[in-house]
Protein backbone atom coordinates (compact mmCIF):
# COMPACT_ATOMS: atom_id res chain seq x y z
CA UNK A 1 0.00 0.00 0.00
CA UNK A 2 2.69 2.63 0.75
CA UNK A 3 6.32 1.66 -0.67
CA UNK A 4 9.41 3.76 -0.51
CA UNK A 5 12.17 2.85 -3.02
CA UNK A 6 15.32 3.79 -3.01
CA UNK A 7 14.61 7.42 -1.80
CA UNK A 8 17.04 9.95 -1.85
CA UNK A 9 16.75 13.50 -0.24
CA UNK A 10 18.97 16.54 0.33
CA UNK A 11 18.62 19.43 2.04
CA UNK A 12 21.57 21.76 0.42
CA UNK A 13 24.90 19.94 1.18
CA UNK A 14 22.48 17.79 4.01
CA UNK A 15 21.82 14.04 2.82
CA UNK A 16 19.18 13.18 4.91
CA UNK A 17 17.47 10.05 3.31
CA UNK A 18 20.47 7.89 1.18
CA UNK A 19 18.72 5.03 -0.27
CA UNK A 20 15.57 4.66 2.01
CA UNK A 21 13.36 1.78 0.94
CA UNK A 22 10.42 0.21 3.04
CA UNK A 23 6.85 -1.39 2.28
CA UNK A 24 3.54 -1.07 4.34
CA UNK A 25 0.78 -3.41 3.99
CA UNK A 26 -2.51 -2.40 3.87
CA UNK A 27 -4.07 -2.16 7.82
CA UNK A 28 -0.56 -2.70 9.02
CA UNK A 29 0.71 -0.33 11.43
CA UNK A 30 4.44 0.10 11.19
CA UNK A 31 6.75 2.41 13.40
CA UNK A 32 9.57 3.86 11.99
CA UNK A 33 12.25 4.66 14.82
CA UNK A 34 15.59 6.65 14.80
CA UNK A 35 17.64 9.61 16.39
CA UNK A 36 16.36 13.32 16.55
CA UNK A 37 17.14 14.72 13.16
CA UNK A 38 17.86 11.35 11.17
CA UNK A 39 14.91 12.76 8.41
CA UNK A 40 12.03 10.39 9.80
CA UNK A 41 9.43 14.01 9.35
CA UNK A 42 11.32 13.54 6.18
CA UNK A 43 10.27 10.51 5.32
CA UNK A 44 6.39 11.18 6.48
CA UNK A 45 6.14 14.22 4.25
CA UNK A 46 7.15 12.34 1.06
CA UNK A 47 4.36 9.82 2.13
CA UNK A 48 2.13 12.88 1.71
CA UNK A 49 3.83 14.04 -1.00
CA UNK A 50 4.89 17.43 0.50
CA UNK A 51 8.17 16.35 -0.11
CA UNK A 52 9.32 15.28 -3.63
CA UNK A 53 12.25 12.70 -3.65
CA UNK A 54 15.66 13.68 -5.58
CA UNK A 55 15.74 10.46 -6.26
CA UNK A 56 13.64 6.99 -5.58
CA UNK A 57 9.73 6.37 -5.83
CA UNK A 58 7.36 6.90 -3.35
CA UNK A 59 4.43 4.79 -4.61
CA UNK A 60 0.41 5.16 -2.89
CA UNK A 61 -1.28 2.05 -3.58
CA UNK A 62 0.92 1.42 -6.72
CA UNK A 63 1.07 5.14 -7.99
CA UNK A 64 3.80 7.60 -7.86
CA UNK A 65 3.17 10.28 -5.83
CA UNK A 66 5.60 12.44 -7.32
CA UNK A 67 4.13 12.00 -10.62
CA UNK A 68 0.43 13.15 -10.07
CA UNK A 69 -1.02 16.32 -11.33
CA UNK A 70 -1.80 18.72 -8.53
CA UNK A 71 -5.54 17.65 -8.74
CA UNK A 72 -4.85 13.66 -8.36
CA UNK A 73 -2.40 14.95 -5.99
CA UNK A 74 -5.14 16.50 -3.68
CA UNK A 75 -7.46 13.79 -4.38
CA UNK A 76 -5.25 11.13 -3.01
CA UNK A 77 -4.27 12.99 0.11
CA UNK A 78 -7.86 12.54 1.07
CA UNK A 79 -6.79 8.59 1.80
CA UNK A 80 -4.27 10.51 4.67
CA UNK A 81 -4.87 11.35 7.96
CA UNK A 82 -1.75 12.96 9.59
CA UNK A 83 -1.19 13.85 13.59
CA UNK A 84 0.94 16.62 13.69
CA UNK A 85 4.24 16.63 16.41
CA UNK A 86 2.82 19.48 17.99
CA UNK A 87 -0.83 18.87 16.43
CA UNK A 88 -0.99 22.05 14.15
CA UNK A 89 -4.52 22.71 14.98
CA UNK A 90 -5.31 26.10 12.82
CA UNK A 91 -5.25 28.41 15.57
CA UNK A 92 -7.66 30.92 14.14
CA UNK A 93 -10.17 28.53 14.43
CA UNK A 94 -12.19 26.98 16.91
CA UNK A 95 -12.11 23.15 17.62
CA UNK A 96 -15.33 22.18 16.10
CA UNK A 97 -13.74 24.08 12.54
CA UNK A 98 -10.79 22.58 13.07
CA UNK A 99 -12.00 18.81 13.19
CA UNK A 100 -14.50 19.42 10.75
CA UNK A 101 -12.08 21.55 8.15
CA UNK A 102 -11.76 18.66 5.46
CA UNK A 103 -15.51 18.32 5.34
CA UNK A 104 -16.08 22.24 5.08
CA UNK A 105 -13.48 22.07 2.05
CA UNK A 106 -16.19 19.68 0.35
CA UNK A 107 -18.46 21.79 0.62
CA UNK A 108 -21.39 19.47 0.35
CA UNK A 109 -22.03 19.65 4.42
CA UNK A 110 -24.25 22.25 6.05
CA UNK A 111 -21.97 23.89 9.19
CA UNK A 112 -24.47 22.63 11.56
CA UNK A 113 -23.80 19.18 10.09
CA UNK A 114 -20.17 19.39 9.95
CA UNK A 115 -20.39 20.72 13.83
CA UNK A 116 -22.10 17.44 14.50
CA UNK A 117 -19.39 15.38 13.04
CA UNK A 118 -16.80 17.12 14.36
CA UNK A 119 -18.73 16.59 17.78
CA UNK A 120 -18.89 12.73 17.38
CA UNK A 121 -14.85 12.34 15.86
CA UNK A 122 -14.05 14.23 19.13
CA UNK A 123 -15.91 11.65 21.17
CA UNK A 124 -13.93 8.84 19.98
CA UNK A 125 -10.37 10.37 21.06
CA UNK A 126 -12.13 11.17 23.95
CA UNK A 127 -12.87 14.88 23.75
CA UNK A 128 -16.20 16.41 25.08
CA UNK A 129 -17.75 19.67 25.52
CA UNK A 130 -14.38 21.38 23.94
CA UNK A 131 -16.00 21.72 20.48
CA UNK A 132 -16.36 25.58 20.79
CA UNK A 133 -13.00 26.35 22.67
CA UNK A 134 -10.07 28.08 20.54
CA UNK A 135 -6.87 25.35 20.42
CA UNK A 136 -5.10 28.44 22.60
CA UNK A 137 -6.91 27.10 25.22
CA UNK A 138 -5.85 23.59 25.17
CA UNK A 139 -3.19 21.73 27.05
CA UNK A 140 -1.18 19.86 24.47
CA UNK A 141 -2.11 16.65 25.35
CA UNK A 142 -5.80 17.94 24.55
CA UNK A 143 -4.74 19.03 21.20
CA UNK A 144 -3.08 16.24 20.19
CA UNK A 145 -6.20 14.70 20.59
CA UNK A 146 -7.97 17.55 18.73
CA UNK A 147 -5.24 16.78 16.03
CA UNK A 148 -6.10 12.93 15.91
CA UNK A 149 -10.17 14.19 15.57
CA UNK A 150 -9.42 16.44 12.66
CA UNK A 151 -6.89 13.54 10.94
CA UNK A 152 -9.69 10.65 11.01
CA UNK A 153 -12.72 13.45 10.61
CA UNK A 154 -12.78 12.46 6.65
CA UNK A 155 -12.02 8.88 7.62
CA UNK A 156 -9.04 8.11 5.68
CA UNK A 157 -7.37 5.22 5.03
CA UNK A 158 -4.12 5.91 6.27
CA UNK A 159 -2.64 7.75 9.32
CA UNK A 160 0.29 9.04 9.90
CA UNK A 161 1.63 10.29 13.13
CA UNK A 162 4.51 12.62 14.06
CA UNK A 163 6.09 11.84 17.11
CA UNK A 164 2.31 11.38 18.79
CA UNK A 165 3.78 11.30 22.28
CA UNK A 166 6.68 13.84 22.26
CA UNK A 167 6.27 16.48 24.76
CA UNK A 168 3.35 14.95 26.48
CA UNK A 169 4.04 13.40 30.20
CA UNK A 170 4.18 9.24 30.65
CA UNK A 171 0.49 9.22 31.55
CA UNK A 172 -0.62 11.42 28.59
CA UNK A 173 1.28 9.80 26.24
CA UNK A 174 0.08 6.59 27.05
CA UNK A 175 -3.41 7.67 26.25
CA UNK A 176 -2.76 8.68 23.38
CA UNK A 177 -1.59 5.01 23.01
CA UNK A 178 -4.00 3.27 23.85
CA UNK A 179 -6.29 5.79 21.25
CA UNK A 180 -4.19 4.98 18.36
CA UNK A 181 -4.58 1.27 19.47
CA UNK A 182 -8.03 1.72 19.87
CA UNK A 183 -8.44 3.71 16.43
CA UNK A 184 -6.68 1.50 14.67
CA UNK A 185 -8.62 -1.48 15.47
CA UNK A 186 -11.98 0.17 15.10
CA UNK A 187 -11.32 2.54 12.16
CA UNK A 188 -9.02 -0.73 10.65
CA UNK A 189 -6.97 1.96 9.24
CA UNK A 190 -3.04 1.77 7.57
CA UNK A 191 -0.87 3.59 9.73
CA UNK A 192 2.46 5.12 9.72
CA UNK A 193 3.96 6.70 13.19
CA UNK A 194 7.40 8.03 13.92
CA UNK A 195 8.75 8.29 16.83
CA UNK A 196 11.72 8.14 19.36
CA UNK A 197 9.82 6.62 22.21
CA UNK A 198 10.30 3.02 22.61
CA UNK A 199 7.66 2.28 24.89
CA UNK A 200 5.24 3.94 22.85
CA UNK A 201 6.70 1.84 19.67
CA UNK A 202 6.25 -1.22 20.96
CA UNK A 203 2.68 -0.47 22.32
CA UNK A 204 1.60 0.46 18.82
CA UNK A 205 3.31 -0.95 16.20
CA UNK A 206 2.78 -4.64 14.13
CA UNK A 207 6.03 -3.64 13.03
CA UNK A 208 9.29 -1.67 13.76
CA UNK A 209 12.24 -0.48 11.30
CA UNK A 210 14.78 1.40 12.22
CA UNK A 211 15.92 4.70 10.38
CA UNK A 212 20.19 5.10 10.73
CA UNK A 213 22.12 7.38 8.41
CA UNK A 214 19.47 7.81 5.63
CA UNK A 215 18.74 4.22 5.30
CA UNK A 216 16.45 1.74 7.07
CA UNK A 217 18.78 -0.90 8.50
CA UNK A 218 16.32 -3.18 10.56
CA UNK A 219 12.48 -4.38 9.86
CA UNK A 220 10.61 -6.60 12.66
CA UNK A 221 8.32 -7.21 14.86
CA UNK A 222 8.54 -5.74 18.13
CA UNK A 223 9.57 -8.68 19.54
CA UNK A 224 12.06 -8.89 16.84
CA UNK A 225 13.34 -5.85 16.99
CA UNK A 226 13.14 -5.76 21.62
CA UNK A 227 15.92 -9.27 21.17
CA UNK A 228 17.90 -7.88 18.08
CA UNK A 229 22.11 -8.04 18.34
CA UNK A 230 22.49 -5.58 15.81
CA UNK A 231 24.48 -3.38 17.62
CA UNK A 232 22.98 0.12 16.34
CA UNK A 233 19.38 -1.11 16.89
CA UNK A 234 20.28 -2.41 20.41
CA UNK A 235 21.70 0.44 21.26
CA UNK A 236 18.88 3.00 20.41
CA UNK A 237 16.26 0.75 21.58
CA UNK A 238 18.43 0.60 25.21
CA UNK A 239 18.70 4.18 24.87
CA UNK A 240 22.52 4.47 25.84
CA UNK A 241 25.05 7.30 25.00
CA UNK A 242 27.91 4.84 24.38
CA UNK A 243 28.34 2.43 21.60
CA UNK A 244 28.45 2.77 17.96
CA UNK A 245 25.73 5.85 17.65
CA UNK A 246 27.96 9.02 18.21
CA UNK A 247 25.99 11.67 19.99
CA UNK A 248 27.12 15.13 18.35
CA UNK A 249 29.39 17.73 19.58
CA UNK A 250 29.52 15.27 22.85
CA UNK A 251 33.02 13.38 23.56
CA UNK A 252 31.92 9.90 23.90
CA UNK A 253 35.20 9.01 25.49
CA UNK A 254 35.25 11.35 28.32
CA UNK A 255 31.26 9.61 28.51
CA UNK A 256 32.68 6.28 28.83
CA UNK A 257 35.29 7.00 31.58
CA UNK A 258 32.89 8.95 34.12
CA UNK A 259 31.08 5.17 33.68
CA UNK B 1 48.60 48.88 0.34
CA UNK B 2 48.04 45.86 -1.09
CA UNK B 3 45.55 44.95 2.18
CA UNK B 4 43.58 47.89 0.79
CA UNK B 5 42.89 46.46 -2.37
CA UNK B 6 42.24 43.40 -0.79
CA UNK B 7 39.70 44.76 1.18
CA UNK B 8 38.21 46.66 -1.19
CA UNK B 9 38.02 43.53 -3.54
CA UNK B 10 35.86 41.99 -0.78
CA UNK B 11 34.04 44.65 -0.65
CA UNK B 12 32.85 44.10 -4.63
CA UNK B 13 32.27 41.10 -4.00
CA UNK B 14 30.16 41.20 -1.01
CA UNK B 15 28.03 44.09 -2.78
CA UNK B 16 27.73 41.53 -5.85
CA UNK B 17 26.56 38.54 -3.63
CA UNK B 18 24.23 40.84 -2.09
CA UNK B 19 22.72 42.55 -5.32
CA UNK B 20 22.52 38.44 -6.65
CA UNK B 21 20.62 37.31 -3.62
CA UNK B 22 17.71 39.89 -3.94
CA UNK B 23 17.75 39.61 -7.97
CA UNK B 24 16.99 35.86 -7.42
CA UNK B 25 14.57 36.59 -4.45
CA UNK B 26 12.35 38.47 -6.95
CA UNK B 27 12.13 35.93 -9.51
CA UNK B 28 11.45 33.86 -6.58
CA UNK B 29 8.36 36.14 -5.61
CA UNK B 30 7.62 36.49 -9.27
CA UNK B 31 7.17 32.67 -9.45
CA UNK B 32 5.07 32.85 -6.10
CA UNK B 33 3.07 35.67 -8.32
CA UNK B 34 2.38 33.23 -11.26
CA UNK B 35 1.64 30.35 -9.07
CA UNK B 36 -1.04 32.59 -6.64
CA UNK B 37 -2.32 33.80 -10.39
CA UNK B 38 -2.64 30.29 -11.41
CA UNK B 39 -4.91 29.33 -8.07
CA UNK B 40 -6.94 32.92 -8.06
CA UNK B 41 -8.75 32.04 -11.49
CA UNK B 42 -9.55 28.36 -10.89
CA UNK B 43 -12.66 27.40 -9.10
CA UNK B 44 -14.07 27.40 -6.53
CA UNK B 45 -13.42 30.60 -5.33
CA UNK B 46 -12.60 31.69 -1.57
CA UNK B 47 -15.09 34.13 -1.18
CA UNK B 48 -15.60 34.15 2.48
CA UNK B 49 -11.82 33.91 3.21
CA UNK B 50 -11.35 36.53 0.68
CA UNK B 51 -13.94 38.54 2.22
CA UNK B 52 -12.25 38.57 5.50
CA UNK B 53 -8.60 39.90 4.16
CA UNK B 54 -10.46 42.86 2.82
CA UNK B 55 -12.07 43.73 6.13
CA UNK B 56 -8.54 42.93 7.54
CA UNK B 57 -6.59 44.95 5.44
CA UNK B 58 -8.93 47.37 4.01
CA UNK B 59 -11.08 48.15 6.95
CA UNK B 60 -8.17 47.28 9.65
CA UNK B 61 -5.74 49.80 8.45
CA UNK B 62 -8.46 53.11 7.70
CA UNK B 63 -7.88 54.66 10.69
CA UNK B 64 -4.45 54.84 10.29
CA UNK B 65 -4.68 55.80 6.52
CA UNK B 66 -7.15 58.75 7.99
CA UNK B 67 -4.48 59.93 10.73
CA UNK B 68 -1.60 60.19 8.06
CA UNK B 69 -3.88 61.40 5.20
CA UNK B 70 -4.87 64.45 7.23
CA UNK B 71 -2.02 65.37 8.58
CA UNK B 72 -0.49 64.94 5.55
CA UNK B 73 -2.53 67.28 3.88
CA UNK B 74 -1.86 69.63 6.83
CA UNK B 75 1.65 70.07 6.72
CA UNK B 76 1.81 69.89 2.66
CA UNK B 77 -0.94 72.97 3.10
CA UNK B 78 0.92 75.03 5.76
CA UNK B 79 4.38 74.25 3.84
CA UNK B 80 3.11 75.41 0.54
CA UNK B 81 1.31 78.49 2.03
CA UNK B 82 4.07 80.05 3.94
CA UNK B 83 6.68 79.02 0.69
CA UNK B 84 4.61 79.67 -1.66
CA UNK B 85 3.55 83.04 0.06
CA UNK B 86 7.30 84.13 -0.86
CA UNK B 87 6.05 84.52 -4.11
CA UNK B 88 2.78 85.92 -3.94
CA UNK B 89 1.61 82.58 -5.06
CA UNK B 90 -0.55 81.47 -1.86
CA UNK B 91 -3.58 81.15 -3.75
CA UNK B 92 -2.41 77.89 -5.48
CA UNK B 93 -2.53 75.88 -1.66
CA UNK B 94 -4.83 74.25 -3.04
CA UNK B 95 -3.74 73.17 -6.17
CA UNK B 96 -0.85 71.73 -5.04
CA UNK B 97 -2.25 69.50 -2.33
CA UNK B 98 -4.94 68.27 -4.42
CA UNK B 99 -2.10 67.09 -6.85
CA UNK B 100 0.31 65.82 -4.57
CA UNK B 101 -2.54 63.80 -2.63
CA UNK B 102 -3.73 62.11 -5.72
CA UNK B 103 -0.93 61.61 -7.79
CA UNK B 104 1.67 60.71 -5.40
CA UNK B 105 1.10 61.09 -1.45
CA UNK B 106 -2.29 59.13 -0.98
CA UNK B 107 -1.06 55.75 -3.21
CA UNK B 108 2.42 55.66 -1.28
CA UNK B 109 1.79 56.85 2.00
CA UNK B 110 -0.98 54.24 1.88
CA UNK B 111 1.13 52.02 0.80
CA UNK B 112 4.04 52.22 3.43
CA UNK B 113 1.34 52.56 5.75
CA UNK B 114 -0.45 49.30 4.33
CA UNK B 115 3.28 47.31 4.41
CA UNK B 116 3.99 47.66 8.26
CA UNK B 117 0.19 47.04 9.13
CA UNK B 118 -1.31 44.69 6.98
CA UNK B 119 2.17 43.17 5.08
CA UNK B 120 3.92 42.51 8.39
CA UNK B 121 0.65 41.14 9.65
CA UNK B 122 0.52 38.61 6.85
CA UNK B 123 4.21 37.84 6.82
CA UNK B 124 4.07 36.84 10.83
CA UNK B 125 0.86 34.93 10.70
CA UNK B 126 1.64 33.01 7.55
CA UNK B 127 5.31 32.30 9.16
CA UNK B 128 3.96 31.23 12.13
CA UNK B 129 1.65 28.90 10.48
CA UNK B 130 4.78 27.51 8.42
CA UNK B 131 7.09 26.94 11.52
CA UNK B 132 3.65 25.12 13.00
CA UNK B 133 3.36 23.25 10.52
CA UNK B 134 0.03 24.84 9.99
CA UNK B 135 0.55 24.87 6.46
CA UNK B 136 1.77 21.42 5.68
CA UNK B 137 -1.65 20.55 7.98
CA UNK B 138 -3.50 22.06 4.87
CA UNK B 139 -1.70 20.15 2.58
CA UNK B 140 -2.57 16.89 4.06
CA UNK B 141 -6.20 18.25 4.35
CA UNK B 142 -6.48 18.54 0.73
CA UNK B 143 -6.15 22.12 0.73
CA UNK B 144 -3.86 24.37 -1.31
CA UNK B 145 -2.54 26.78 0.41
CA UNK B 146 -1.63 28.90 -1.78
CA UNK B 147 -5.14 29.06 -2.57
CA UNK B 148 -6.53 29.35 0.80
CA UNK B 149 -4.28 31.47 2.22
CA UNK B 150 -2.37 33.59 0.02
CA UNK B 151 -5.06 34.66 -2.84
CA UNK B 152 -7.13 35.67 -0.65
CA UNK B 153 -4.72 38.52 1.21
CA UNK B 154 -3.78 39.17 -2.74
CA UNK B 155 -6.87 40.07 -4.26
CA UNK B 156 -7.59 41.79 -0.94
CA UNK B 157 -4.28 43.60 -1.43
CA UNK B 158 -5.07 44.51 -5.08
CA UNK B 159 -8.93 45.85 -4.06
CA UNK B 160 -8.22 47.90 -0.94
CA UNK B 161 -5.28 49.67 -1.31
CA UNK B 162 -6.84 51.56 -4.31
CA UNK B 163 -9.79 51.66 -1.80
CA UNK B 164 -7.63 52.72 0.99
CA UNK B 165 -6.13 55.72 -1.35
CA UNK B 166 -8.90 57.22 -2.50
CA UNK B 167 -9.79 57.69 1.27
CA UNK B 168 -6.27 59.08 1.51
CA UNK B 169 -6.61 61.66 -1.40
CA UNK B 170 -10.09 62.67 0.03
CA UNK B 171 -8.90 63.35 3.41
CA UNK B 172 -5.49 64.92 2.52
CA UNK B 173 -7.82 67.59 0.58
CA UNK B 174 -9.71 67.87 3.58
CA UNK B 175 -7.29 68.20 5.91
CA UNK B 176 -5.45 71.30 3.42
CA UNK B 177 -8.96 73.10 3.64
CA UNK B 178 -8.44 73.26 7.60
CA UNK B 179 -5.10 74.65 7.62
CA UNK B 180 -5.64 76.86 4.34
CA UNK B 181 -9.29 78.19 5.19
CA UNK B 182 -9.42 77.63 9.42
CA UNK B 183 -5.73 78.77 9.72
CA UNK B 184 -4.79 81.50 7.06
CA UNK B 185 -8.05 82.72 6.80
CA UNK B 186 -8.29 82.21 2.36
CA UNK B 187 -11.49 81.96 1.40
CA UNK B 188 -13.06 78.34 1.14
CA UNK B 189 -14.29 78.97 -2.41
CA UNK B 190 -10.95 79.90 -4.05
CA UNK B 191 -9.58 76.59 -2.18
CA UNK B 192 -11.91 74.72 -3.64
CA UNK B 193 -11.87 76.35 -7.08
CA UNK B 194 -8.31 75.96 -7.25
CA UNK B 195 -8.55 72.22 -6.44
CA UNK B 196 -11.10 71.13 -8.93
CA UNK B 197 -9.64 73.83 -11.65
CA UNK B 198 -6.21 72.07 -12.23
CA UNK B 199 -7.04 68.76 -11.06
CA UNK B 200 -7.42 65.72 -13.87
CA UNK B 201 -9.18 62.98 -13.19
CA UNK B 202 -5.78 61.55 -14.69
CA UNK B 203 -4.59 62.27 -11.61
CA UNK B 204 -6.65 60.35 -10.03
CA UNK B 205 -7.34 57.12 -11.75
CA UNK B 206 -3.67 57.22 -12.64
CA UNK B 207 -2.60 57.18 -8.61
CA UNK B 208 -4.89 54.30 -8.07
CA UNK B 209 -3.66 52.25 -10.56
CA UNK B 210 -0.37 52.88 -8.60
CA UNK B 211 -2.30 51.86 -5.08
CA UNK B 212 -3.62 48.87 -7.02
CA UNK B 213 0.26 47.61 -7.91
CA UNK B 214 1.42 48.30 -4.44
CA UNK B 215 -1.36 46.50 -2.76
CA UNK B 216 -0.47 43.32 -5.45
CA UNK B 217 3.29 43.71 -4.59
CA UNK B 218 2.96 44.25 -0.48
CA UNK B 219 0.49 41.02 -0.41
CA UNK B 220 2.54 39.41 -2.85
CA UNK B 221 6.01 40.01 -0.81
CA UNK B 222 4.65 39.83 2.84
CA UNK B 223 2.91 36.39 1.71
CA UNK B 224 5.68 35.34 0.16
CA UNK B 225 8.21 36.11 2.99
CA UNK B 226 5.93 34.27 5.73
CA UNK B 227 5.25 30.97 3.29
CA UNK B 228 8.95 30.09 3.42
CA UNK B 229 9.75 31.19 7.01
CA UNK B 230 11.99 29.00 8.38
CA UNK B 231 13.59 28.82 11.54
CA UNK B 232 11.41 28.87 14.57
CA UNK B 233 10.40 32.46 16.38
CA UNK B 234 13.61 33.67 15.26
CA UNK B 235 12.55 33.14 11.07
CA UNK B 236 9.10 34.96 12.08
CA UNK B 237 10.55 38.22 13.38
CA UNK B 238 13.42 37.70 10.26
CA UNK B 239 10.10 37.27 7.60
CA UNK B 240 8.38 39.75 8.90
CA UNK B 241 10.68 42.42 9.07
CA UNK B 242 12.00 41.11 5.59
CA UNK B 243 8.30 41.60 3.72
CA UNK B 244 8.04 45.31 5.53
CA UNK B 245 11.17 46.51 3.90
CA UNK B 246 11.46 44.54 1.07
CA UNK B 247 7.47 45.65 0.28
CA UNK B 248 8.68 49.41 1.64
CA UNK B 249 11.47 49.70 -1.10
CA UNK B 250 9.76 48.02 -3.82
CA UNK B 251 6.78 50.80 -3.04
CA UNK B 252 9.33 53.85 -3.35
CA UNK B 253 11.42 52.48 -6.26
CA UNK B 254 8.22 50.95 -8.34
CA UNK B 255 6.43 54.32 -7.91
CA UNK B 256 9.33 56.66 -9.79
CA UNK B 257 9.34 54.00 -12.46
CA UNK B 258 5.02 53.56 -12.74
CA UNK B 259 5.15 57.55 -12.64
CA UNK B 260 7.33 58.26 -14.76
CA UNK B 261 5.37 56.07 -17.40
CA UNK B 262 1.91 56.68 -16.08
CA UNK B 263 2.04 60.44 -15.78
CA UNK B 264 3.76 61.00 -19.34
Amino acid sequence: MIRLDEVYKAFNANQVLIGTSFAVKKGESRVVIGGSGSGKSVILKHIVGILKPDKGRVLIDDVDIASLKEHDLYETRKKFGMLFQMAALFDSMSVWENVGFALSRKGTLKPDEIKEIAVEKLKLVGMVNVENLMPSELSGGMKKRVGLARAIAHEPEILLYDEPTTGLDPITADAINDLIVDLRERLKVTSVAITHDMHSSYKIADSISMLYKGKIIATGTPDEIRHTVDPVVRQFITGSAVGPIKVEGVNNERTVNRA
Amino acid sequence: MIRLIERFGRAVISFFRKVGAVAEETGRILLFLFATLKQMVRPPFETANIFRQMLEVGVGSLPVVTVTAIFTGMVFALQTYTGFKRFGAETLVGTVVAMSMTRELGPVLTGLIVSGRAGAAMAAELGSMRVTEQIDALETLATNPVKYLVVPRFVAGLVMLPALALCADIIGIIGGYFVTVGLFNTSSAVYWKQTWTYLESADIYNGLIKACFFGGAISIISSYKGFYTSGGAEGVGKATTGAVVFSSMTILISDYFLSSWLFR
